[in-house]
């Protein structure tokens, strides 16, 4: 793996001047994905903050080609251009030894919700590209509205805390599952705040040949009410109270990585999820007397995923 | 240089897809929809057994499939699909966007009308919602017309005057199904016809790196759209010059419309699709019998031809404009609006109804035509309109 | 202030054909904040420099040289990750 002093002689792909927020996890989850490889990229990117922020005509922050189409349909999108590809190889039109790499980004409301079937579509096709997901936990773009998802209890603006509601009733939903069960090459969790492990999975995944997927926890200090300084320790608690386990499913295979794995282990402790809770102002409304259960309820949800997580590593 | 044809019995979609074949293009992403789903399994066919290069892809949607066409022919290369119906509707959003990015895309429509309740038969409500999306709009009557609609539509979509999507629309099951004589081209000749499609700005172009679908706010959309309004103003153009070529190699004539025994006509029906063979049966038993009647069969829905309208119609006593589809709310239905509209400004002014007929499916026959003429010359003997639009065929 | 161009003059179908254009853009307007560096406790790790949101370190010869001050926004994040606690976040004049 390439160290950084390395990576920084890349050239970066996605440029300065975007207007995605200050402090975005999203925008350096991207950074650090399209550093980790040097081949040729095509991307593709659903409505949401990425694309609306780093394409605001006539400026363009993308030095790759890139698209556009429109919310639910970037694994579509790229479906039809990385076949075009072949197509063109296959006629001679694009010479057969020029790799180009397709990346379809999405943010979760692109990708968890309105996104999903044509997501599960590209899978099942086996189209040969890698689906990103920053996942932001809302759709954040138009506002901070819940998703499937933002975790339980949050504060959104179609969820909101309010004098009977206690914020998002319901789990997160577990995509990074759900497209496993596709039985694709590959597919991984990470969050930029451990920003080796993220470039070694996107390097991975992009050049791994099939169907590839990353599902990146995108701390967003706007919607998730924190400090933008907070934003690297935002996605170190996730991961060590487990919320956000780091792992790869390497050809059906569960494998737990880096903290994740040492938690397994019983070599780093595992936090309590209020650890991560309380430091963002979206969940401060359940530190009441009656919003505690849903606290406990939702330790007891990551504490069953947990478990349930160790037993697919281990066979 | 004339060819000698190869005739087929073929049905619509099968000389549709006889045509794609033809055509080879690069990709093809499309999902199956009654009653497009002959042409698609067709193709799929010729897919299978290596009679086409073309890359196929059996999207899990529709709204997948036009998406799917938008990347390839962003990406470079040439990329037709075909569908109907809720097909249609469901690509909706994606219809607008792929006019908007000015990307050739040809896709047959095998007119079928729009749920609820559910039917599979034909109407023109499906085309008719997408009448503002952009997108050209040719009107085929019969299998032959479907096959030579579909090999004009890509050199229409691909003109450089032009560069926007080609709807090639035929009926659903009395076209998309029934068996009739098709001449085909050769396939050099088709080849020749359509040429290699030569990509502006392709995604897969990686040393010129371009952006497709940015965020325009209100400083710059309004300037994108009058770009393809400018566009969509070559269009008549287009398709006349396209019609004139193809008519060279094929010995078949097209334009945007396509008028019988108006001549000396004092009344006239305007009509889409296959009830224009109805018709002109009608027509051809009616002159037989000495009544002064004709026919307009309008081809290109999109682009209206106005002005070939108000020409053809100067002289005419009354006009009845035969809709598939209504507009629900509107003073009459989609056609007879356009119609009316064209003839507004002029000094001759025929009496215009509108006749709401065969949604659904409802057949339409001569008797009916026969009918529609006799309330023409109704209102030419007494200049009076008893009810300007009437629903043709439908139980009380 | 220039007009904007008309419908005449753009590309056609939305296409911007400048890729990374966006680096006219400058988004160092938006700062309240800007990071300072104390170059004798720099290591040249580089961990800010993956760390930035907007690709506003300024890295050559595997080194840290400056920040990009014209597309800064002042997150605060390089001051938060540096192990050496070598940036250090100052107001915005």
């Amino acid at each position: 793996m390439p160290s950084l002093k390395t990576l920084s002689t890349r050239k970066e792909r996605l440029s300065p001047g975007h207007r995605l927020c200050a402090g975005c996890g999203a925008s350096v989850a991207v950074r650090q994905i399209l550093l980790s490889t040097d081949l040729p990229i095509v991307a593709c990117c659903a409505t949401g903050c990425l694309e609306v922020a780093t394409t605001i005509y006539p400026f363009t922050a993308w030095e790759i080609p890139f698209i556009h189409n429109a919310f639910e349909n970037s694994a579509a999108t790229i479906s039809g251009v990385e076949t075009m590809y072949r197509a063109l190889k296959k006629r001679g039109k694009i010479p057969a030894d020029r790799k180009i790499r397709f990346i379809a980004f999405g943010g979760d409301g692109g990708t968890y919700d309105i996104g999903l079937q044509a997501l599960s579509g590209a899978l099942e096709r086996g189209h040969d590209f890698t689906y990103v997901c920053y996942d932001n936990e809302a759709y954040m773009n138009t506002g901070i509205q819940r998703s499937s998802a933002t975790p339980i209890g949050a504060h959104t603006t179609t969820s909101p805390c309010g004098e009977v509601e206690p914020g998002k009733r319901g789990y997160k939903k577990n995509l990074t599952q759900i497209v496993a069960a596709h039985d694709i090459p590959y597919a991984a969790q990470a969050t930029p705040s451990y920003y080796m492990d993220l470039i070694n999975k996107a390097n991975r995944a992009i050049e791994t040949e099939g169907p590839t997927f990353l599902n990146i926890l995108s701390p967003c200090p706007r919607g998730w009410r924190a400090e933008t300084t907070q934003w690297v320790e935002l996605g170190k608690a996730a991961v060590e109270t487990c919320i956000w386990p780091l792992y790869e499913v390497i050809e059906g295979k569960y494998v737990l990585n880096g903290v994740t794995q040492r938690i397994a282990e019983g070599k780093v402790q595992k936090r309590p999820l209020e650890d991560w809770l309380r430091m963002q102002g979206r969940f401060r409304h359940l530190f009441t007397e009656k919003n505690r259960p849903i606290i406990e309820a939702a330790q007891a949800k990551v504490d069953k995923d947990w478990e349930r997580l160790k037993a697919l590593a281990s066979l | 240089m004339r060819c000698m044809p190869k005739v087929l019995p073929l049905n619509g979609d099968d000389a549709a897809a006889y045509a794609m074949k033809q055509i080879d293009p690069d990709v093809v992403a499309a999902y199956p929809i009654t009653p497009q789903t002959e042409l698609m399994q067709s193709f799929s066919q010729f897919v299978a057994d290596g009679s086409v290069q073309t890359e196929l892809i059996v999207a899990e949607s529709e709204h997948s499939a036009l998406s799917a066409c938008v990347g390839a022919c962003a990406a470079g290369g040439r990329v037709m699909t075909a569908t109907s119906s809720q097909g249609l509707a469901y690509m909706w959003e994606i219809l607008y966007i792929a006019a908007g990015y000015r990307l050739p895309i040809v896709m047959n429509v095998i007119n079928r009308t729009l749920s609820g309740p559910i039917n599979i038969h034909c109407d023109h409500s499906d085309t008719m919602g997408a009448r503002d999306s952009g997108w050209l709009q040719i009107y085929g009557e019969n299998p032959q017309e479907a096959y030579d609609n579909t090999i004009q539509a890509v050199r229409i979509a691909e003109h450089k005057d032009l560069r926007l999507p080609v709807m090639c629309c035929m009926d659903g099951f009395i076209t998309s199904h029934a068996v009739e004589r098709v001449e085909l081209l050769d396939d050099d000749v088709v080849k020749d016809f359509v040429g290699e499609y030569v990509p502006t700005h392709p995604l897969l172009d990686i040393e010129h790196p371009v952006t497709y679908g940015p965020l325009d706010l209100y400083d710059y959309f309004f300037e994108h759209k009058m770009q393809e309004i400018d566009a969509m103003s070559h269009a008549e153009a287009v398709v006349r010059e396209v019609s004139e070529e193809f008519g060279k190699i094929a010995g078949r004539r097209y334009s945007l419309l396509e008028p019988y025994a108006m001549d000396d006509a004092e009344s006239a029906i305007i009509v889409l699709s296959s009830t224009a063979g109805t018709t002109r049966a009608t027509v051809k038993a009616m002159r037989r019998a000495g009544k002064k009647v004709g026919m307009i069969k309008l081809r290109c829905f999109r682009p209206f031809p106005k002005d070939d309208m108000v020409r053809l119609l100067d002289g005419v006593k009354a006009v009845a404009v035969l809709d598939r589809s209504d507009g629900l709310g509107a003073y009459g239905a989609p056609v007879f609006n356009e119609v009316r509209n064209a003839l507004f400004d002029e000094d001759f002014r025929p009496q215009i109804v509108n006749y709401v007929y065969g949604l659904g499916g409802r057949d339409i026959g001569q008797a009916d035509i026969a009918k529609v003429y006799a309330d023409l010359a109704e209102i030419i003997s007494t200049g009076k309109v008893k009810q300007r639009v009437r629903y043709l065929g439908v139980r009380e | 202030m220039t007009e904007k161009p008309g419908w005449k003059t753009i590309p056609p179908g939305g296409l911007i054909l400048a890729a990374g254009n966006a680096k006219e853009y400058k988004t160092g307007e938006w700062r309240t904040q800007r990071p300072v560096i104390n170059k004798d406790l720099c290591s040249d790790c580089l961990t800010c420099w993956i760390n930035c949101p907007d690709s506003s370190i300024v890295v050559a010869d595997g080194k840290f040289k400056g920040f990009d001050l014209d597309h800064c926004k002042g997150c605060g994040i390089c001051m938060a990750v540096c192990p050496k606690k070598a940036i250090r976040m100052e107001p915005e004049r």
